[in-house]
């Protein structure tokens, strides 16, 4: 029980710490939220997004946008904790290392969904396709937890090695493929007002996923940052 | 109350304890079965020259690195399977800060306080800033604090739950003399509390006046040792090099 | 200087003695497929081939697993040694599998699952490559190797899983089968025993060129090691 406290405190302490230096600066929200608004603005001229072609490459599109945003911050959010050796100063610190993990995981988690949350708005504006559903909602929270369950691990590792700023989304996208597939579909089947057992399956991918995932980083994380 | 920490109270002449200590990267061996120990109290400067294994022997003594084999105490608990006993009692300073740019002096703070689980946070965070002469800036972002007072900090930060034993790395990297002198107030008074001190440096004037002890690292092992008594501060250079010409 | 063991001269000559009856077995054993014809003949090593890339990947996490318990240098060497050889053979298995595709399905390439989840697969371990070559201390490089080839196995079946649930037009050979797969037939007996043979062979060859691109790791390491002496 007292382990759980020290626990949860640590990992509080890493959101805490993450949200009130991005509150600061708001450089990442910012750099993500820009490039987000860029890659469907160039999704606009590329695919010629007329009123037809919308609601079946919407979900498409709107998932390559939260991707592409995705990498940016989760590369940038553990930059921060290696610039000034502050990732050594997590692990000195008398905490499990998967409280350091979660805190991070949790704190990508918010700055992704909150991008999300922007980005949607906008696009419904532009596109006059309302996507304000609560079956949405869940779709692009369940995608962007296996998303950053993933991320966040694979981000360890990238800012450690020589090719730190390549290497990320070559190492994440190939392993994120089930995530962006099941998302899309299930998006795309929300806006095209199928019904819920049709979406169904997808949505049970998408779990499943989350739940392997944060489990393997869960376990696996040690290693990535211990020497 | 834990076995061993019965046996640190019995016996605290001895703060760490390292035998035969092997570190290998890869196909490289780095320390090649290092013994070192330093009681209670003492100030233990650790020379050498680049590359002779100092910042990895200090990165195993603060846990972040495992030894490959050889015994390592500090504290009384073992290394690497008691690590959160041992971080618990351990403040370290590398040559880097470890502190967040965008976040205020009392905030990064109020962070590892939090990851210590430091009581009475408020009182404490206020006197460690005053002591490091950093309390009227304490409302502003690390990213505008010099060189310097970013190194002060980051001893504020070290100190903060208090620890037993203190690490530095380092210290004194990149700081002009006026830092320097300040950043050496600031480690006499942290070791003035009768914790026991190592640090590694190649400035040797530095730490001819902070040291109680000195040791010499070379190729991965102590080549020699000697007590300030037996080394005044201007052979110290003659003792350093003595020592890596065997 | 090592000796090359005794045991792997005689696997060396067992697999090439293997081989050839492998390939006698596929050309002249084995009677044509009635609708397909010649082109049929690659199948017995399009499915080994990738057969021993899924092994090769298999292999990379269990000794990922071993070498984050143990640490030991060895899994690191065995690791990549699987690695290495499923990344050619996968590759030759898809490449084996468009030669194929092109008389049966008409196009060089189309986005089936098994088609798209190799091709991912190839990915994942394109990048294990990269993130080896990305760090220079080699712990480091293992235990992220050993993390990463864990994390790509078990994506594998998700990715199958979904892309499946996307389309399929791939033919199920063996196993349960879907009769409206294009290109799909069954085995007669000497078929069978002409596609078994040559899974085995695979397997073989598998084990033989993992002996010795393990032993010339272990021979690397060497050779590392005494230059870094020489240096000291």
């Amino acid at each position: 029980m007292n382990n759980f406290r020290n626990f949860l405190r640590a990992l509080t302490a890493v959101v805490r710490k993450d949200l009130t230096a991005e509150w600061r600066s708001r450089e990442l929200f910012t750099a993500m939220l820009v490039f987000a608004l860029l890659v469907i603005l160039i999704f606009n001229f590329a695919l010629e997004l007329d009123a037809r072609a919308r609601t079946s490459v919407t979900s498409g599109v709107l998932w390559v946008t939260f991707a592409f945003a995705g990498t940016l911050g989760l590369n940038r959010s553990m930059a921060t904790e290696k610039d000034r050796g502050c990732l050594d100063g997590l692990l000195l610190a008398p905490v499990d290392r998967s409280a350091i993990y979660f805190g991070k995981a949790i704190g990508n988690l918010v700055f992704m969904f909150v991008v999300e949350l922007v980005v949607l708005p906008v696009y419904s504006v532009l596109y006059n396709i309302n996507l304000f559903r609560p079956e949405l909602l869940l779709i692009i929270l369940l995608g962007s937890i296996g998303y950053v369950a993933v991320g966040t691990l694979l981000s360890t590792m990238a800012v450690q090695a020589r090719t730190r700023d390549i290497l990320l989304p070559i190492l994440l996208f190939p392993l994120v493929v089930p995530v962006l597939i099941a998302a899309v579909r299930a998006s795309g089947g929300i806006l095209q007002d199928f019904a819920w057992e049709e979406i169904q399956a997808w949505v049970n991918l998408l779990v499943v996923y989350d739940v392997i995932f944060i489990a393997i980083a869960f376990m696996f994380f040690d290693y990535v940052v211990e020497e | 109350m834990k076995f061993s920490q019965l046996l640190t109270l019995r016996f605290p002449q001895n703060m760490i304890t390292v035998k035969k200590l092997i570190k290998r990267f890869g196909p490289k061996t780095v320390l090649r079965g290092l013994d070192f120990e330093v009681a209670a109290g003492e100030f233990v400067a650790l020379l050498g020259p680049n590359g002779a294994g100092k910042t990895t022997f200090l990165r195993i003594l603060s846990s972040l690195s495992r030894p490959a084999m050889g015994e390592v105490r500090v504290a009384g608990y073992q290394l690497p399977n008691q690590a959160a006993a041992v971080r618990r009692r351990l403040g370290v300073v590398s040559h880097q800060p470890l502190l967040y740019g965008d976040l205020t002096a009392e905030e990064n703070l109020r962070f590892y306080g939090r990851m210590y689980a430091v009581a009475h946070m408020d009182e404490r965070i206020s006197e460690v800033l005053e002591m490091v002469g950093l309390y009227p800036r304490r409302s502003d972002l690390v990213r505008t604090f010099s060189r310097g007072m970013q190194q002060r900090l980051a001893i504020g930060r070290a100190v903060l739950h208090d620890p037993e034993v203190m690490l530095f790395d380092e210290p004194h990297t990149g700081l002009d003399q006026d830092a320097c002198i300040m950043l050496d107030g600031v480690l006499r008074e942290v070791a003035a509390k009768g914790r026991t001190v190592v640090m590694t440096s190649h400035d040797l004037a530095r730490t001819a006046d902070l040291a109680s002890r000195f040791d010499v690292l070379s190729k991965g092992k102590i080549v020699d040792s000697a007590g300030r008594d037996r080394v005044a501060p201007n052979d110290l250079l003659a003792f350093y090099r003595g020592a890596l010409k065997n | 200087m090592e000796q090359k063991p005794r045991w792997l001269n005689i696997l060396d000559t067992l697999t090439a003695i293997l081989f050839v009856v492998s390939v006698f077995l596929v050309f002249f054993y084995a009677p044509m497929e009635r609708t397909m014809g010649a082109v049929q003949k690659v199948f017995y090593f399009h499915v080994a081939t990738a057969w021993v890339g899924m092994l090769g990947f298999l292999v990379a996490a269990v000794v990922g697993v071993f070498y984050l318990i143990k640490g030991e240098r060895k899994y690191d060497i065995m690791g990549l040694a699987a690695i290495e050889i499923s990344l050619i053979f996968f590759f030759i298995a898809i490449i084996m599998g468009s030669i194929w595709a092109r008389p049966i399905w008409n196009t060089w390439w189309t986005w089936d699952p098994r088609l798209t989840t190799a091709t991912i697969v190839e990915l994942i371990y394109a990048a294990y490559m990269m993130l080896r070559q990305g760090i220079d201390d080699p712990d480091r490089r293992a235990r992220f190797g050993a993390v990463y080839a864990v994390l790509g196995f078990v994506s594998v079946p998700l990715t199958f899983i979904s892309i499946r649930m996307l389309r399929t037009i791939h033919p199920v050979v063996v196993g349960n089968s879907d009769p409206g797969a294009e290109g799909s037939f069954s085995m007669t007996g000497p078929m069978k025993t002409a596609f078994f043979f040559s899974l085995f062979t695979f397997s073989v060859l598998f084990v033989d060129l993992f002996w010795h691109r393990v032993r010339m790791g272990k021979l690397a390491a060497k050779v590392e090691e005494l230059r870094l002496k020489i240096t000291a």
